[in-house]
């Protein structure tokens, strides 16, 4: 059976390349705004581009964070992209203004502090050892980012030996930044893994083959 | 960890047609934007900006279909610019699969425009590009560039310089920089524009125009340049995309 895919569209631009790219791993994909199909998918996709306080309100309006949570609850994978990475946490500071984001993990969206801002092409990544979202893809490989803002501190260290320890990939451009995170059902790039060539397929794919 | 030096192809479509020639060798339509998009795509292009030359606002749509079916095929970022007048032409190329627009004219007519498509798309979308020539004696403006328009064969008075810093100010993402002066002399970029932009402006900067041989690129870079963007130098096939990367490579420069 094809695992059916679920790219939410609450407003957000280009969805049609994060379409194509994870139809080619062999997905079922379905575009919608559809809380209640997007609750039940095997596998949901959060995209997000532009600013935090936006993402975040159409996020909300459409009962996205609703159904993100839900499903977490339930351990139902989901994925979140860019912006869609960035409203799972706490909050996001953007001109001094702090917004809530859904909170799955504790920490802060803010802007990047580097001479040349937005982070712009391919960069490379620090991946941690045993990383599902990152297997067989060549360390110096490098992924799409385009962002002003990023998460400067992981804040989740659960302490207890029976959950698995979030495993976090970095980047850096000007200081480190959060590029993934793989964490029990929810997994998320601050990078365009649709706009990554091949190395953002075999991704796309490695997170498909989990669903 | 460093961000790689981008290297960018530009295609200029005419209603759904590559213009100003291409030509390569085993390509079954060398007039088809797709078919040169996925070439570039494998040939290791960073980027693609598609320049929407169409004469007829009749023929917008035909533009749309070509964004859509390379937004199909092609999985690297996709720029596609000219035409654009309102933040809803915005969201038409972004609908069809567009990664970010390119925006000059209208910007220069209404600089507002560009903070209405930074507040609305965020401005990662957003890539004002400039065609700037140096100004003549007596027309000189303070940094001795002006931006001008109908393809550099207009001058507007406005200062090169002084317009990045305010666009970059405004909410541009990137500012792509072409030399009306250096374009198709494939004398090389114009160096001292690209220095004199990069002191003002903290957005990434693509450096356009006068690409001639592989050696040009490094220069480009060093001079301040986060992406160099040719056109038919790769069309007609001088030499490609990995070329450019090997030199870019070679004079220490991170590349994918």
């Amino acid at each position: 059976m094809q695992p059916r895919v679920i790219i939410f569209d609450y407003g957000s631009g280009n969805l049609r390349s994060a379409q194509r790219a994870v139809e080619r791993t062999g997905a079922e994909v379905t575009v919608t705004g559809d809380p209640r199909a997007a609750l039940e998918a095997d596998g949901l996709l959060v995209p997000g581009v532009g600013a935090f306080e936006a993402c975040m309100t159409g996020l909300r309006a459409a009962g996205g964070d609703r159904v993100i949570g839900r499903r977490l609850a339930g351990g139902r994978p989901v994925l979140g992209i860019c912006v869609g990475m960035q409203v799972l946490f706490e909050r996001g500071v953007e001109h001094d203004v702090s917004t809530e984001g859904c909170g799955e993990w504790p920490g802060t969206v803010e802007r990047l502090r580097a001479p040349i801002v937005p982070h712009m092409g391919w960069n490379t990544l620090d991946v941690p050892e045993g990383s599902r979202l990152f297997a067989g893809i060549e360390p110096d490989e490098r992924f799409y980012f385009v962002h002003s803002y990023g998460v400067r501190r992981w804040e989740l260290h659960p302490t207890s030996g029976h959950i698995a320890p979030p495993l976090v990939t970095w980047s850096t451009h000007g200081e480190p930044f959060v590029a993934a995170v793989e964490n029990g059902p929810l997994w998320a790039t601050q990078f365009h893994p649709e706009k990554s060539g091949d190395a953002g397929a075999r991704l796309l794919a490695n997170w498909v083959a989990t669903l | 960890m460093t961000l790689a030096i981008r290297v960018i192809p530009c295609l200029d479509v005419d209603a759904g047609r590559v213009v100003k020639g291409v030509n390569f060798q085993n390509l079954r339509d060398a007039g088809d934007p797709v078919e040169l998009a996925r070439r570039y795509d494998a040939e290791g292009a960073d980027e693609l900006t598609f320049l929407d030359v169409t004469a007829s606002s009749g023929d917008r749509e035909t533009t749309y279909e070509v964004v859509r079916r390379t937004a199909e095929q092609v999985f690297i970022p996709l720029t596609v610019g000219g035409g654009v007048r309102t933040p809803d032409d915005v969201d038409r190329l972004l609908r069809a699969g567009a990664d970010k627009v390119g925006v000059n004219t209208a910007a220069i007519a209404r600089p507002e425009l560009i903070a209405e498509i930074a507040r609305r798309f965020g401005r990662q979308v957003l890539v004002l590009s400039a065609d700037v020539r140096r100004t003549a004696d007596g027309e000189s403006t303070p940094s001795g560039f002006e931006v001008t328009t109908h393809g550099g064969r207009r001058g507007t008075g406005i200062d090169a310089v002084e317009w990045a810093r305010r666009t970059a100010e405004l909410g541009a993402g990137e500012i792509l920089l072409n030399s009306m002066d250096a374009d198709g002399t494939k004398a090389g970029f114009d160096l001292e524009l690209t220095r004199a932009v990069r002191a003002v402006v903290d957005i990434p900067l693509i450096a356009s125009g006068g690409a001639g041989k592989v050696g040009h690129f490094p220069p480009a870079v060093a001079a301040g340049a986060d992406a160099v963007l040719a056109a038919s130098v790769f069309h007609f096939g001088e030499f490609t995309v990995g070329d450019v990367k090997d030199e870019l490579r070679a004079a220490g420069h991170p590349v994918r």
